[in-house]
């Protein structure tokens, strides 16, 4: 009896937030698959017709394609790969007795707090600028030339300005963890003379596994949307060498206008947004329960 | 000898991560400090001592009002935070405390509403705005915020509730406590914490937005993301106040973090500890 | 007023229908871009408010691409956001031709529009119909440092052509001491670098399309223009030019890192005021070059204009505003406020008749001379079916100029060839007219 009950009262407190979510996936969704298959230029939207499957075909045809979705997952992977890494090691280093922790700790999240606009134009102008940063002063004062890094390494500069942004949500996780972690078996295992590198393999590792999954789950979802950085930054370029699958789209409806080619391009992005998620899930989901 | 060695080695580790600290802060820290330059030092070259100049905030106060869009930020972040725990809580607490076979598939989906690309959507948004008089209001944005923040917050809410223990309620019910009881005496104390960083984490989400609440808005209900976008001038030198247009920004919510950092650390969890 | 109730009318007021419009007092909400000249406007607006009470105004001031994005999408979606548009020679006649702006007529008598320069009016009008009222326009020249010159023994002639440039540059450049013989835009863009490679372009007597809209990045004289240039920039240009756009190069230039400059007539009134620039007083201009032989200078016009909507609920106001704006007697109000050199520049034969004027503007002759010259009905000696100066003015050329852009960019980083580049070029226009539908 009481179980059925509660049954239908969760039923009905989920509800509204189902149903929310349905309606602001459903409308955009929709309209956005219904605009897919017109040809749909905001600027000059006398000649919108049917266009069929002609705006995916254009889409994926582009030549920036198949490098936009490379450039996709070597971003997002770069960015896992240093927030990941670097996570573990500024949590480990933030979680033993220091002086000053709390300051450490609070230095070390602030660039959480930063938008991601202004993160990228601090980066831009003050930090990576050829002439006036700080790593062209670095640079010259070892006597080097500056590099211009944009130019240079574009997709690389904009893998350092994202992780600079995740570093400290996976750091802030990583270290919630590390601090579960049981101190007797580590005590223990120190006194049977475990080295230090086999306690963190056997010990430490094995239970970050959760923390870790959960860092890359969340952080892959707002990494695949990133283009903010890349506007500021490089505007996808030189060539098409810092050029993602979202910036593309974001060429296509804010540069084009072309409502029905970004629509064709959204709705590519979802479906392969939703491979890497169920990819993903199958992969390290296991790690949630 | 052993606490020598371990001063030594506090000191040393102490050293590693002020060093560590200080590096992942400096763009901030450079930021606050060119902000303080006349916008002729700023481009002189490295230096970290600044002529203490605030002509640069003068100069942004007074092309651009801070308080107006200050206050929008404040709204928009807080009220599509207060909106998504109101719909959030409840949602969060039936899926941890009477989950179903599907509970995990259906967060697992609210997740994935996450990943259309915003800018694909706009122009049908935009529409909807237009029609529904929802273009440039608090309100708007409020619940465009909420929506977006939605899936996140009740992931958050939901693993943070998952760690009350089942064990607590069933000795309460021997007791005799009342379904009101428990909910008002036992649950609620154990999930404020959880609520409360979640909250947090909201607002800053919340606040960084930079994509809606440009594109919705024009001057009444413009927040600071549209302030910073007129600093960025392509034409004279603009580092400086930039800068200082950065620092206004992101101020309120680097302080509120900062004093908040504790609650945040807990709240971040995601469940993640076990 | 308290906040809550202003929140409360402001919420009223949107839920209203357009009919109930406020009775008295007339908000104008003026959309305009960050640039100096547009930040100075925002400061003098009281003088017009105190003109014309019962208008007051709001500013949404905004970074150039912000402020495309928004605006196009609000016009496009007739959003009526927006009552006052600053908009540049690129949109208005697009815009026009749908329909979406406000003729111009009916303007208060002392605007005297005949004083308007014909180059910048012809550009903001469609058929004889002015659309967009210019607030301040410019052309390309030359700058260059008179004292690096005369070191390296060079004398720069008033019409110099791209040897001579070539030639000053390399006695000009002296990388031991960061001083680079040329600056030029590499940032990618349609309003960057392709900005100025379509001005060269157009000098080397290249064109975009030919009369059946077919790219030309394959002819000789884009090939001859894009090398040129390549090589010039590598062998005489700064370091991470490829990043560099106007606003780059003008802090390079006020530093006194550029031998030469190459770009928007409107940076002379930045180089040479002593305030910003190191160079000031050791500045000349020089026109715009051309091939040799070819009589074409690049034909580079920009109006910032301000426009009304169609969309505007208060197109009265709205002119109202804009012919304070655009007026002689906004000119002078920035003469007697900041000086001559800060007022307004490229719009009005008056300005350049003004003796004060000139004498505190080294650049106006010279301004005045590349403005006059620019023919944006023609820009190429070949034939073509568009018109525009450093743009072609179809909707497209957005999208096309800044991935070209992306191609020339990625040439001057040195990540592929000339040739490369241009083929890519060929490729990605060719494949977005055919869609476009002008390729049939």
């Amino acid at each position: 009896m009481a179980t059925r009950q509660t049954a239908s009262l969760a039923r009905l407190m989920r509800a509204p937030a189902i149903i929310l979510l349905l309606i602001w996936m459903l409308i955009p969704l929709g309209m956005t698959l219904y605009y897919s298959f017109l040809n749909y230029n905001l600027l000059n939207p006398a000649n919108t017709s049917w266009a069929g499957w002609f705006n995916y075909q254009y889409f994926y045809t582009d030549p920036a394609f198949f490098e936009a979705i490379w450039n996709t997952i070597v971003l997002v992977m770069g960015v896992l790969l240093i927030t990941v890494c670097g996570g573990i090691a500024i949590a480990m280093l933030i979680d033993k007795p220091i002086f000053g922790q709390g300051i450490v700790r609070i230095l070390v999240i602030s660039p959480f707090f930063v938008m991601p606009p202004v993160a990228a134009l601090i980066w831009k102008n003050m930090i990576m600028h050829p002439s006036y940063g700080v790593f062209a002063d670095i640079a010259k004062f070892f006597g080097a030339s500056p590099v211009d890094w944009f130019a240079t390494y574009p997709l690389l500069s904009i893998i350092i300005i994202v992780a600079w942004q995740w570093l400290p949500f996976a750091t802030l996780i990583l270290l919630t963890s590390l601090q579960s972690l049981d101190g007797e078996q580590m005590e223990a295992a120190e006194m049977d003379g475990a080295p230090a590198i086999s306690r963190f393999i056997y010990l430490t590792l094995p239970h970050m596994a959760r923390a870790i999954t959960v860092v890359v789950l969340i952080q892959t979802i707002f990494l695949l949307g990133i283009y903010a950085e890349i506007l500021v930054t490089t505007n996808g370029g030189p060539g098409y060498a810092s050029t993602n699958l979202t910036f593309l789209i974001y060429r296509a409806a804010r540069l084009n206008f072309d409502i029905g080619g970004a629509a064709a391009g959204g709705i590519i992005a979802v479906i392969l947004a939703n491979f890497v998620a169920i990819f993903l899930m199958r992969a390290v989901g296991k790690n949630l329960d | 000898m052993a606490r020598a060695i371990s001063r030594n080695s506090k000191i040393g580790w102490t050293v590693a991560a002020w060093l560590v600290a200080l590096i992942i802060f400096f763009p901030i820290l450079y930021t606050i400090i060119t902000s303080l330059k006349t916008e002729q030092e700023a481009i002189a070259g490295f230096d970290l001592i600044p002529s203490f100049s605030f002509s640069s905030y003068e100069t942004v106060q007074n092309q651009n009002n801070y308080f107006r869009p200050f206050m929008n930020s404040v709204v928009i972040a807080v009220g599509s935070t207060l909106l998504a725990l109101i719909v959030a809580i409840p949602a969060a607490w039936a899926m941890a405390f009477s989950p179903t076979k599907r509970t995990k598939d259906i967060l697992m989906w609210m997740l994935s509403t996450k990943m259309m690309p915003a800018v694909a959507v706009l122009v049908p948004i935009y529409l909807i705005f237009l029609r529904t008089g929802l273009m440039d209001t608090r309100t708007g944005l409020v619940i465009i915020l909420m929506l977006m923040n939605l899936p996140i917050v009740i992931w958050m809410l939901y693993t943070y509730f998952r760690e009350i223990p089942g064990e607590i309620l069933e000795a309460a019910r021997m007791d005799g406590a009342t379904l009101r009881d428990e909910i008002l005496y036992i649950l609620t104390p154990m999930a404020v914490p959880g609520i409360a960083s979640t909250m947090l984490l909201n607002i800053i989400l919340a606040w960084n937005e930079a994509f809606w609440t440009i594109q919705l808005t024009t001057t009444n209900a413009a927040p600071l993301s549209a302030f910073i976008a007129s600093f960025s001038s392509p034409q004279g030198l603009f580092w400086a106040k930039l800068s200082a247009a950065s620092t206004m920004a992101i101020a309120p919510i680097l302080i509120l973090g900062w004093f908040s950092q504790k609650q945040l650390v807990r709240g971040l969890t995601f469940g993640a500890v076990k | 007023m308290n906040r809550t109730i202003r929140a409360l009318m402001g919420a009223t007021a949107l839920c209203a229908t357009a009919g109930i419009a406020a009775a008295q007092d007339t908000t104008l909400t003026v959309a305009t871009v960050n640039n100096g000249d547009m930040i100075r406007m925002q400061g003098l607006t009281s003088d017009f408010t105190e003109k014309h009470p019962g208008i007051t105004v709001e500013w949404v001031t905004l970074e150039e691409n912000i402020l495309r994005e928004r605006v196009t999408t609000d016009i496009a979606t007739q959003g009526g956001q927006y009552d006052v548009l600053t908009i540049g020679t690129y949109e208005v006649p697009i815009w026009a031709k749908q329909q979406w702006l406000v003729p111009l007529d009916g303007m208060p008598d002392d605007y005297d529009a005949d004083d308007l320069l014909p180059a910048v009016s012809e550009a903001l009008s469609v058929d004889d119909n002015l659309y967009a009222a210019p607030f301040y326009g410019e052309s390309a020249m030359v700058m260059y440092r008179t004292d690096l010159a005369e070191a390296a023994g060079i004398t720069m002639p008033e019409s110099p052509t791209w040897a001579d440039i070539k030639a000053a540059a390399e006695a000009m450049t002296d990388k031991d001491n960061e001083v680079y013989g040329i600056c030029l835009r590499g940032k990618p863009g349609w309003g960057e670098n392709m900005a100025f490679l379509t001005a060269m372009a157009n000098s080397y007597g290249a064109r975009w399309f030919d009369m059946d809209w077919q790219p030309q990045f394959e002819s000789e004289e884009w090939n001859a223009a894009l090398t040129d240039y390549l090589d010039l920039m590598t062998n005489y240009g700064p370091p991470g030019a490829s990043s560099n756009g106007f606003n780059e190069n003008l802090s390079l230039f006020q530093q006194g890192k550029c031998g030469m400059w190459i770009d928007a007539t409107v940076a002379a009134s930045f180089v040479t005021d002593p305030e910003s620039s190191t160079v000031a007083d050791k500045v000349s201009f020089a026109q715009f070059p051309n091939k040799e032989g070819m009589d074409n200078h690049g034909n580079w016009l920009w109006a910032w204009s301000l426009a009304i909507p169609a969309s505007s609920q208060k197109q009265d106001a709205a002119k109202q505003f804009i012919a304070w704006a655009t007026s002689k007697g906004y000119t002078e109000l920035v003469a007697s406020k900041d000086g001559w050199r800060a007022a307004p520049p490229g719009t009005r034969t008056s300005l350049y008749e003004n003796a004060d004027y000139q004498s505190e503007a080294p650049f106006a002759a010279m301004t005045l001379q590349a403005i006059n010259a620019a023919n944006t009905q023609k820009s190429s000696v070949q034939d073509i079916p568009y018109t525009g100066g450093q743009f072609v003015a179809i909707p497209e050329f957005q999208g096309i100029g800044t991935a070209v852009g992306q191609q020339f960019s990625a040439a001057l980083a040195g990540q592929m060839s000339a040739e490369d580049a241009l083929s890519a070029a060929q490729a990605n226009t060719t494949r977005e007219m055919t869609r476009a539908g002008y390729i049939k």
